[in-house]
């Protein structure tokens, strides 16, 4: 669950207020909006990534409003996908276990796993700038479900890939979806991809926040 | 062919200009470039004829001898081993600043930079003046019998000027590489300083090679601040700079260069080097 209450967030010149979200546990929520009208902020501010001022935001039954960005367990994959050029693909899966001091056969059970389900079982041994758009993007989604985050945000994660893979990516989407229960929160220009993953779905308004029936 | 290009679409958009863009010539780029070429190759040529003329004046008689004196080989190795543990030093401090100013912000950033340039605007005489001054001072005058005019002045002296080319290197490394990184790193379960050791540091090893060069390179060369500060004792304060300024003080012209062409060498080996293993992560 994701439940946001009279959030108030200013970055430079810009400023949302009473910014009020709640996406019920395991729901795929989708927010769409004008582009530079505050989305990414909100995303940022979930993950704990950009101050606010007042507000309150709960994940689950934790209120995580105080919390570092590594403490909220959230998954999440930004618009660029930041992967990280030094470590290769297998390293990039296992990352976050690895910080969290998981034993060693775990951490290789879970990256066989994620490489399954998401395709990348021949692309573990090579580095990320080796790879395509979207075995790129497959990357960053394994790397940030490899902790089973409750939440994941994703920041456009469709955006510059071609019709076929899009078509591929949003089946792997409702795939991981059905098969982890993850809530998750996608940002999104397109209606047509709101219709087909969202069970909510947002709408960013003049630096309101609307909630618009399925 | 792109002149008839822009004249036919010019057409279509704005008619009454036709005549005048149809009859627009561009001279040819032939001048400005010749220009580029002179005025860099001029210099490029400079550079290189500086160590083709050095490599022909020296004989191979003289830089044996030289090879074989106590003092040059004294003064090669105080060299080689104070650069190293200055370059050491000036990598150790550049890569905390290099960071902190370039992540975070903080009231006197700016007059920190400027403190942070001092050491590259200064005269070098004048930080071997400062230097030895400071020194005069506690608690620096009480290590002063065994710092001023020993080895240790040597590294200090190279370490002050060479660590604030290291922390330019290293703050410009880590203003290239974005925040993202750390930004998912952090979501991922990572502290600030798992972050910095496990995600930025080895992207920034190519910056940390060039940092360690420059650093290296400008150890080598110091010579104002250890003339001031650490004297030039023969074998005991000589590095390869001072033997230069000996030699000639001694008139002993071919010697003088025997020992420069000793500093050529040490600097280009650095180089090559430094430009091979950066080559190598670039293509990894």
């Amino acid at each position: 669950m994701i439940e946001i209450r009279q959030l108030h967030l200013i970055q430079g010149d810009f400023e949302l207020r009473d910014i009020n979200l709640s996406l019920p546990s395991g729901a795929y929520g989708v927010l769409m909006g004008r582009s530079g009208c505050g989305k990414t902020s909100l995303l940022e501010a979930i993950a704990g990534l950009r101050p606010i001022r007042s507000g309150s935001i709960r994940l689950g039954a934790n209120d995580v409003t105080a919390l570092k960005p590594a403490e909220r367990g959230v998954g999440y994959v930004p618009q660029d996908r930041a992967l990280f050029p030094t470590q290769r693909i297998r390293d990039q899966l296992a990352f976050s276990l690895m910080i969290r001091k998981a034993p060693e056969s775990q951490i290789h059970d879970r990256v066989n796993d994620l490489a399954k389900l998401l395709g990348l079982s021949e692309l573990l041994d090579r580095f990320p700038q080796s790879l395509s758009g979207g075995e790129a993007q497959r990357v960053a989604l394994g790397r940030a479900l490899a902790f089973r985050p409750q939440v994941l945000l994703l920041d456009e994660p469709l955006n510059a890939l071609d019709e076929e893979l899009h078509e591929e990516m949003c089946d792997l989407l409702q795939t991981i979806h059905r098969e982890t229960r993850v809530t998750v929160l996608h940002i999104t220009h397109s209606p047509q991809e709101a219709r087909r993953l969202s069970d909510c779905h947002f709408r960013l308004i003049n630096r309101k926040l609307e909630a618009l029936d399925q | 062919m792109t002149e008839s290009t822009t004249a036919s679409s010019g057409a279509a958009s704005a008619p009454q200009s036709d005549s005048s863009r149809a009859n627009h010539r561009v001279g040819s780029d032939g001048p400005f470039l010749a220009g580029l070429i002179l005025l860099g190759g001029t210099y490029i040529s400079i550079i290189l004829l500086m160590i083709v003329a050095d490599v022909a004046y020296t004989d191979p008689g003289s830089l044996l001898a030289a090879f074989k004196s106590p003092e040059i080989q004294f003064s090669i190795k105080l060299s080689l081993i104070s650069c190293c543990v200055s370059t050491l030093l000036s990598v150790w401090v550049a890569v905390p600043i290099g960071y902190l100013m370039s992540r975070f912000r903080f009231p006197g950033k700016s007059l920190i930079d400027a403190v942070l340039d001092i050491p590259i605007v200064l005269p070098p005489l004048v930080i071997g003046v400062s230097l030895l001054i400071l020194f005069n001072f506690p608690p620096f005058s009480w290590l002063s019998s065994v710092v001023v005019f020993e080895v240790p002045a040597v590294i200090i002296a190279q370490f002050m000027v060479a660590a604030a080319f290291a922390v330019r290197t290293m703050r410009v490394t880590f203003d290239q590489i974005p925040l993202r990184f750390e930004e998912v790193a952090m979501t991922l379960g990572c502290n600030r300083s798992q972050a910095f050791w496990q995600v930025i540091l080895p992207q920034a090893k190519s910056g940390l090679l060039a940092a360690a060069t420059i650093a290296w390179a400008r150890s080598l060369g110091e010579f104002g601040p250890i003339l001031v500060f650490a004297g030039s004792t023969r074998l005991r304060t000589e590095v390869l700079p001072t033997s230069v300024y000996l030699e000639m003080q001694a008139g002993n012209l071919k010697g003088m260069l025997a020992v420069a062409m000793i500093m050529v060498a040490a600097a280009a080996i650095v180089l090559v080097t430094a430009r091979m293993f950066g080559m190598q992560r670039l293509q990894a």
